[in-house]
């Protein structure tokens, strides 16, 4: 191999040995113990290195051995497909942004740091919360740091969560919180499809360290007695942490109006694609404690100035941080989501006041439009009374699996199955209403 | 003379458009009558900004303006692999932007198969035998590795690591349970034997370790420590964050590591995105496979599936990791193919060496551990310049202002006032050349004038920031609606 575009080097190492004062590159691996170097090449890629042309076919052909959907998935379990505008892709395309790191040296990286900020500050206000990290990787991961930061702040190792909430989320969690021992314990729900309040109650014990509720639920519905939960917990020094989707909150109350101590949730909704998983970005806020703040996992950047008095932005608190304070860290996160806080900063800049709470609105009237139209055709029927946002819970007089493939068979994918006969639907401003009538009538065949 | 944009640009808060929107939400007819009740809905409006496309794209263009990445220069940050980012990765996304986590496993065998191909060329270049990606980031992977060997050794709680050691292993280790027990460095620079033998014992449940070391020097008694920590039962960590100096050279695996965590945003060219999204893969061996997080995508009679190992500790993170960046690992992995990749650790180790041999008479600097090989980064010490009253700190302000990026500074703390370099292999020779010419100007400025050193740097956007200001309790800001608050004395001092 003498020239490849990404290695510029290739045809001048000659000269860079005799600079060195080696003979070959092999010397300057002659402290590697001869039984463990490679006798053999690396058995990656496809043989030999490929074009740029090769590569997209390659992409290409493989993206053809997926299922090409004639409409966006109408599957729920925690993201839902939403539109991408093209600003939000082409501002986090900007390579001084996405190829640039963590911003250590504040001065040259001060279109970051006051992004960041941006994204804090913007978030802050969706969630009426003063402090905003700038990023955790998912929302199931801000759940387990969430849930450490209550365990060390409280001492305790018993979380209550609703027996509702997004079980991809409670198992991160528990992956997470298993190390230490911290016992989460599930909360039954009513017929609502809510956090049973009493239950709630009964269940603060004095070895509590926090309480956990998501709003909506992993059915979607709307919880209506937060402010009681918050009330209780607080008289007996309990953690509240609110799980939430950004996204209803142009319409619904946010956490910062029931007072919660900390929220958790996922940007995903605020301009980015489903990518499969992931990059998303976990979002954490907290309440102007001092003492919650503190505990705080990851980076946040805030306001000071330079020596010429010009405002400047910089990461703060970094004391917190593993770099500093090593096994006493308030976490080991070092790379975070960034460039998605990015892309959700210039997501709630371009929808604005008015567009979060149309948005909001256009998601909570679509969801109802298809379960009211689904109802009234016998159907299926909602399986919880409770008001909700987005996803719903189906429940099918047959066998649910069967329509899933003949929906399937006609490019479309429906529901999350989660019984024989239930599925989980996610209905967002990108389904529009001649998809929701052909699934309804599709399913009603 | 290298400048950057200083654009003074507002908040977006402070931009004062009004009655105006970025992007239109699509409206339908519906025949259905629905109202969030009362109690449900938000009391006030959230105070977003009200502007056009057009306001929100020039406001953002103008801070990007303000910012640094690899396409605008070098950037030698040590322990980061700040290297290329091939354009070619922007692909990837079609075999995953639209694609939901939670989609049939038969509408997603395409995805499922690029997985599959970073899964085992992961396990290839790792010497190990089975990776999970679900991991998205490296101290992710820390933390999946931790969990993995508490979960093997129920009954031990303590965690060797190297002192010269990622902040992100004790900070890992502590997360789930362990007493984070320090090895000390010797005086060639890798973990002192004698020292870790005393430390061996049946309470070891395993030692985190990188090798090459954050020295940038190899562990050459690396088959002396495993065979100790194997003797007590004890499981073998490997931070897979400075991969790249022997990538292709020589494989953890076969140095008997036996969990592997890898930074695809580092050795395999993902962006860094300032700060994340990165990427990665868990990769272990032998008894330790079956502990790995799930998903791992399996192959089942010419079908790829989803699959949990038998002792799994669950999931690490919410569904299948930072797929979209893995798929930009793929495309990175294909354009090199076998010949490409076996020549990455010899790249970057030709490179850093090269760039050790132009400094090493650079007066102001000093190198520890001269006799030895460096392999992805070479850490120098600037003590001697502190007698001219100059810092590590300042060289790196110094370096900025002449248009690259700063080394990692005071890492690793057992080299005083560090300056961690990483060239990478995707540097020009010339470019190396012009790095080095810059620090021994910088060096040579600072002992004629040091004042010039200490007022850089001037030609960013905004010069050294009043860090005190920035944490007191009485004046830390971290939003906009703190500012708003403290002005109308509603808050306090943070506490």
């Amino acid at each position: 191999m003498d020239r490849h575009p990404w290695l510029p080097n290739l045809g001048h190492v000659e000269e860079m040995l005799k600079n060195i004062g080696v003979s070959s590159i092999d010397e300057l691996f002659s402290d590697i113990p001869e039984e463990i170097l490679l006798k053999k090449g690396l058995n990656i890629g496809f043989g030999k290195p490929l074009s740029e042309y090769d590569i997209e076919r390659k992409v290409k052909e493989i993206s053809e051995r997926n299922l090409k959907l004639k409409f966006p998935p109408f599957t729920g379990g925690g993201v839902c497909p939403h539109y991408v505008p093209k600003a939000v892709k082409a501002i986090i395309g900007r390579s001084e942004f996405y190829t640039s790191y963590t911003p250590y040296q504040p001065e040259i990286n001060q279109g970051l740091l006051q992004s960041l900020f941006e994204y804090q500050s913007l978030m802050a206000e969706v969630l009426e919360m003063e402090v905003v990290n700038s990023s955790l990787y998912d929302w199931g991961t801000a759940l387990a740091e969430a849930g450490l930061m209550a365990y060390r702040l409280t001492g305790k190792k018993k979380i209550l969560v609703s027996d509702l909430t997004n079980p991809y989320h409670l198992e991160v969690l528990e992956t997470w919180s298993s190390g230490l021992g911290l016992d989460i314990i599930k909360i039954p729900h009513n017929t609502r499809g809510e956090i049973d309040l009493q239950k709630v109650e009964e269940f603060m014990t004095s070895d509590t360290a926090a309480v956990y509720v998501e709003q909506p639920n992993f059915y979607g519905i709307l919880e209506t007695e937060l402010e009681s939960i918050t009330d209780l917990a607080r008289k007996k020094g309990i953690i509240t942490i609110s799980g939430i989707k950004p996204i209803a909150l142009g319409i619904i109350k946010p956490p910062g109006e029931y007072d919660f101590d900390i929220a958790i949730g996922d940007g995903q909704e605020l301009g980015l694609p489903l990518n499969f998983g992931g990059p998303y970005v976990g979002i954490m806020a907290t309440k102007w404690d001092g003492k919650l703040v503190k505990q705080m996992p990851g980076r946040i950047v805030g306001i000071t100035e330079d020596e010429k008095g010009n405002k400047g932005y910089t990461l703060i608190l970094q004391t917190r941080e593993q770099f500093i304070r090593r096994e006493k860290a308030t976490s080991n996160i070092t790379t975070n989501e960034a460039l998605m806080a990015i892309a959700n900063a210039v997501y709630l800049s371009l929808l604005g006041k008015e567009g979060l709470k149309e948005l909001g609105n256009e998601i909570y009237r679509r969801g109802h439009y298809m379960v009211k139209k689904t109802e009234n055709l016998g159907i299926a029927k909602k399986e919880y009374s409770g008001d909700f946002f987005e996803e719903f819970l189906l429940t099918f007089n047959k066998d649910y699996m069967k329509i899933h493939e003949s929906l399937l068979r006609n490019g479309i994918h429906g529901g999350l199955p989660i019984e024989q006969n239930k599925a989980l639907f996610c209905v967002t401003e990108m389904h529009a209403r001649e998809m929701i009538d052909e699934v309804i009538s599709l399913m009603g065949e | 003379m290298w400048e950057q944009a200083k654009w003074n640009e507002p908040l977006i808060f402070e931009l004062k458009g009004e009655k105006r929107i970025g992007m239109l939400i699509p409206r339908e007819e519906l025949d259905v009558e629905v109202e969030l009740p009362n109690s449900l809905r938000r009391s006030q409006d959230p105070e977003l900004p009200e502007l056009s496309e057009l306001e929100v794209v020039r406001h953002f263009t103008r801070l990007s303006e303000m910012n640094f990445g690899v396409d605008s220069g070098m950037m030698p940050l040590g322990s980061c692999t700040m290297k290329y980012n091939p354009k070619i990765e922007e692909i990837a996304s079609l075999v995953t932007e639209d694609i939901h986590p939670l989609q049939d496993e038969n509408t997603t065998q395409g995805s499922m198969e690029m997985l599959y191909y970073v899964q085992s060329w992961l396990a290839e270049a790792t010497g190990m035998d089975e990776c999970s990606l679900a991991i998205p980031a490296g101290a992710s992977g820390e933390l999946a590795g931790s969990l993995m060997i508490r979960k093997y050794n129920k009954n031990r709680d303590e965690m060797l690591v190297a002192d010269t050691a990622h902040g992100t292993n004790p900070a890992s280790a502590s997360m789930v349970g362990f007493k984070v027990i320090y090895v000390k460095t010797n005086d060639k620079g890798t973990v002192n034997l004698n020292v870790l033998r005393e430390l061996v014992s049946d309470k070891v449940a395993g030692f985190m370790l990188t090798n090459p070391n954050t020295l940038g020097i190899f562990e050459d008694e690396i088959l002396e420590i495993a065979k100790y920590i194997h003797s007590v039962d004890g499981v073998l960590y490997y931070d897979g964050a400075n991969l790249n100096g022997i990538l292709g050279v020589a494989r953890p695996g076969d140095m008997g590591f036996d969990i592997v965590h890898v930074n695809l945003h580092k050795t395999f060219a993902v962006p860094h995105g300032g700060g994340g999204p990165g990427a990665g893969a868990v990769c272990a061996k032998g008894k330790m496979v079956d502990f790995l997080p799930y998903p791992i995508v399996g192959k089942k009679s010419d079908k790829f599936v989803f699959i949990k190992p038998k002792n799994s500790i669950g999931r690490i993170s919410t569904y299948n990791g930072n797929v979209g960046n893995i798929a930009r690992a793929f495309t990175y992995m294909a354009g090199l193919g076998p010949q490409g990749i076996s020549m990455i650790g010899k790249m970057s180790t030709l490179a850093t060496n090269y760039l050790v041999s132009l400094l090493r008479n650079v007066e102001g600097l000093y190198l520890p551990f001269p006799q030895k090989y460096r392999k992805h980064e070479v850490v120098f010490s600037a003590e001697p310049a502190t007698d001219w009253g100059i810092t590590a700190l300042d060289i790196a302000k110094a370096l900025i202002d002449r248009g690259f990026y700063a080394p990692t500074v005071y890492f690793p703390s057992i080299v005083k006032e560090a300056l961690m370099i990483e060239p990478t292999e995707t540097e020009p020779k010339e470019e190396i050349e012009k790095f080095a010419f810059n620090l021994n100007e910088i060096l040579k400025t600072a002992k004629a004038n040091p004042e010039d050193i200490k007022k850089t740097p001037t030609h960013t956007s905004i010069r050294r920031l009043d860090q005190v200001k920035a944490n007191h309790p009485a004046t830390i800001t971290p939003s906009y609606r703190v500012k708003k608050l403290r002005e109308k004395d509603i808050i306090k001092l943070l506490k």
